[in-house]
């Protein structure tokens, strides 16, 4: 088959969409590799070349935005890769109140994570938290979770993960639901205990569904800012900024072409992982 | 499935997910919500109804004012917005902005899309020189009742000779605010020098109080103790808003600007904040301070006007002392300048704005506005004293103003100030950092600052 006659549409009918997708993508794009090398205050810039990419490479802060960026990724993809997954086969199989329990669990996803974020730090008060004054009912102390330098990004993290679950679930149940009931039957004639089940069919053959749950999940840490900047603000210092979140302050301090530089490295260092792990994940995928 | 089409495919979700990515964080970044909520002057629609129904009310101008909705600054001014529009026929319409860093976005993102409103109250000082005022505001240099304001006040809001701007309400002073019920009952003094403030913070830590109230979750708050010591700085270091200005003094060098961040350790290490001092807000902390749990508050004195509204009965309680320095020969307070009043060179409405100010300004415009607007620092307008019931902490501070004891704080004598002093000064509180590195970092946070602004010797 030729290239050309591949070609449904004529270039006429791709025109409207083409125009929205200049407008405001593509432009917006390449204006921002442009304002990235000016000294900006929005009513008028000049070109300072590369200096602001110098300036964001010695930001104090950065090294820790990095490794906080890195470590929410993987700590919010994996945790939602597993509990997914568990939660997928576990309201796939036979259970009471299927739907109701599916529901709930995607019931978080619906919310505002800005109302999510302030509800959590308000739970999260190291004294008068919901959580804490719980633990302290058991005897237990609690740490203070958004204030313990250690624990704070984890704190956020689990939230994130709390919130974002229900997506992995949903995603997981389609692909699980897909899965030939024939594999099973065979299975079981050849005398698999539910067990195996799990490991030898529901895993291998939700690999697609897997796939799709960690790119959103990682690309989603990535990116992440709205619920930290909810919950901690980047704090206590500097110990739970993310990269997002120090552009963020760039851009709130009025450096604006030094933020969107920094944009540009985010952009880059996303495109990086995001294109490599697309390809290796597609690459391995089963074929039902 | 040709496989270039499955590869055609995952390429394109791929750029539109990392499109979707930057389309997010750019969103993040711009997105400011304009929280500007247009309300007419409702406060100012008594609708003066004989008055204005004699008129022709057809002629009636109105204005926009752009102004922030935190503490009592918007009520005040509706107050004299309903005086200004019986006398001046001139109506106000409110565009309510955020305040902090959001606000200054917004102001700045209208100035450039040339959708500012007629009329803008915005801070004074360093904040001011990033607005560009000699292209966005109207010349005041030569109206009449400049003559009226104190210089310390026109600079503030002077660019290349130029006046730009008219105050709004009273002085700030960045001090420590006390209980003074407590220190009565604890037979406590004013201390006059750190030594001896710490030594009152042991007796009040002894007696099962917090003595010095730390309020990180707001993070503002935190920065208190080291720009509330640039009274001390400039005594001892006179000339370093120059040098700090021109690239050459710095607060990780200058063994007397490093006291600031040294201060916050100190009390730090002593251990005499309240517990949970990271997850209490400011509110909390006025509450301690007015209940007596809290006894030291080291903030502005605005302060007394939030306590104010929540705790009217207990304003005779609260007192104010400057930040003491190592030697009791230095005791003065850090003002802040009053927020200024501008008009917008490219509004349509220019001349109407002008008369409002005019208004504005005189002694019965002022006389309305400190109705409302209590003072939290001695007025910058001539002939403006401070009226009978004024707070008892103000009252306070008058003393160091009658001697001269005061210095503006160092953003109205210098551009510089850096974006990330307040989470910088958390670190130090609270021990992530050392005061010789939270000062190093704020160095650095300062030349980015000043980089940006492309201030000369950067």
């Amino acid at each position: 088959m030729t290239k050309i006659t591949m070609r449904t549409y004529s270039y006429a009918f791709l025109l409207p969409a083409g125009i929205i997708y200049f407008v405001f993508y593509l432009l917006p794009t390449i204006l921002s590799f442009f304002f990235s090398m000016t000294r900006w205050t929005l009513m008028d810039w000049d070109f300072i070349g590369f200096d602001n990419y110098v300036t964001f490479f010695s930001e104090t802060a950065l090294s820790i935005g990095f490794r906080n960026t890195i470590v929410y990724a993987v700590v919010t993809c994996v945790l939602k890769v597993v509990l997914g997954l568990l939660l997928g086969a576990f309201l796939t199989s036979g259970i009471m109140f299927k739907s109701y329990l599916r529901s709930v669990i995607f019931f978080p996803t619906l919310l505002s994570t800005i109302a999510v974020g302030i509800a959590f730090s308000m739970m999260m008060h190291p004294s008068q938290g919901m959580i804490n004054t719980s633990l302290a009912a058991l005897g237990i102390a609690g740490p203070d979770w958004l204030g313990n330098t250690k624990i704070a990004l984890l704190s956020v993290a689990f939230v994130d993960v709390w919130k974002g679950v229900g997506i992995a679930t949903v995603i997981y149940i389609a692909g699980i639901t897909a899965i030939p009931q024939e594999y099973y039957e065979a299975l079981k004639i050849d005398g698999g205990s539910s067990r195996d089940a799990f490991w030898h069919i529901t895993v291998p053959l939700s690999r697609p569904a897997m796939n799709s749950v960690i790119i959103l999940a990682f690309i989603g840490g990535l990116r992440s800012f709205d619920l930290i900047w909810a919950m901690t603000k980047g704090g206590p210092g500097f110990t739970t900024d993310l990269i997002a979140s120090i552009i963020y302050k760039q851009y709130q301090a009025g450096f604006y072409g030094l933020a969107t530089a920094g944009n540009v490295i985010l952009f880059i260092c996303v495109s990086l992982l995001a294109f490599p792990l697309y390809k290796f994940l597609t690459r391995s995928e089963v074929h039902l | 499935m040709s496989k270039t089409k499955s590869k055609t495919i995952a390429f394109v979700t791929c750029v539109l997910l990392v499109f979707a990515v930057i389309a997010g964080c750019g969103g993040s970044g711009g997105n400011n919500q304009p929280a500007a909520m247009n309300n007419t002057a409702e406060a100012g629609g008594e609708q003066t109804s004989g008055n204005s129904n004699s008129d022709t009310s057809a002629e009636k101008t109105t204005i926009t004012l752009m102004v922030g909705n935190t503490g009592t600054t918007l009520e005040a001014l509706k107050v004299v917005a309903a005086e200004a529009e019986k006398k001046l026929n001139i109506a106000i319409e409110w565009d309510i902005k955020p305040d902090g860093t959001e606000g200054d976005n917004l102001v700045k993102t209208r100035l450039a899309t040339d959708d500012m409103a007629d009329l803008l109250v915005y801070n004074s000082g360093s904040l001011l020189q990033a607005l560009n005022p000699e292209e966005n505001f109207l010349d005041l240099t030569n109206e009449s009742y400049m003559a009226n304001i104190l210089d310390s006040f026109k600079e503030t809001v002077t660019s290349g000779g130029k006046v730009f701007g008219v105050p709004v309400g009273s002085t700030n002073a960045g001090a420590i605010l006390y209980n003074k019920k407590i220190y009565a009952d604890l037979g406590l003094t004013v201390p006059q020098t750190w030594k001896e403030f710490m030594a009152n913070n042991e007796k009040i830590k002894a007696a099962g109080k917090t003595a010095v109230i730390g309020t990180y979750k707001d993070t503002w708050t935190s920065q208190l103790f080291v720009l509330a010591d640039y009274y001390n700085v400039q005594q001892q270091v006179p000339n370093f808003a120059e040098d700090y200005t021109g690239n050459k003094a710095k607060y990780a060098a200058t063994p007397a600007a490093l006291r600031g961040f040294e201060k916050i350790e100190e009390v730090f290490k002593a251990g005499y904040m309240n517990k949970d001092f990271l997850a209490t807000t400011y509110d909390a902390g006025l509450k301690m301070l007015a209940e007596g749990t809290g006894v030291h508050y080291p903030m502005l004195s605005s302060a007394l006007d939030a306590i104010n509204q929540n705790y009217p009965d207990k304003m005779n309680d609260i007192g104010v002392f400057a930040q003491p320095s190592d030697s009791a020969d230095t005791n003065g307070l850090t003002v802040w300048m009053p927020s200024g009043l501008y008009i917008n060179k490219n509004g349509k409405k220019a001349d109407a704005a002008k008369k409002w100010v005019e208004y504005f300004v005189s002694p019965e415009g002022q006389a309305v506005l400190s109705g409302t607007l209590k003072a939290v620092g001695p007025y910058v307008i001539k002939d403006v004293a401070l009226p009978e019931d004024t707070y008892q902490g103000v009252k306070e501070m008058q003393s160091y103003f009658d001697e001269g004891k005061t210095a503006p704080a160092l953003e109205f004598v210098s551009p510089v100030k850096g974006p990330n002093l307040e989470n910088i000064t958390v670190a130090v509180g609270s021990g992530i950092s050392g005061a010789k590195k939270g000062a190093e970092d704020y160095d650095k946070d300062v030349e980015k600052q000043a980089q940006q602004l492309n201030l000369p010797g950067w």
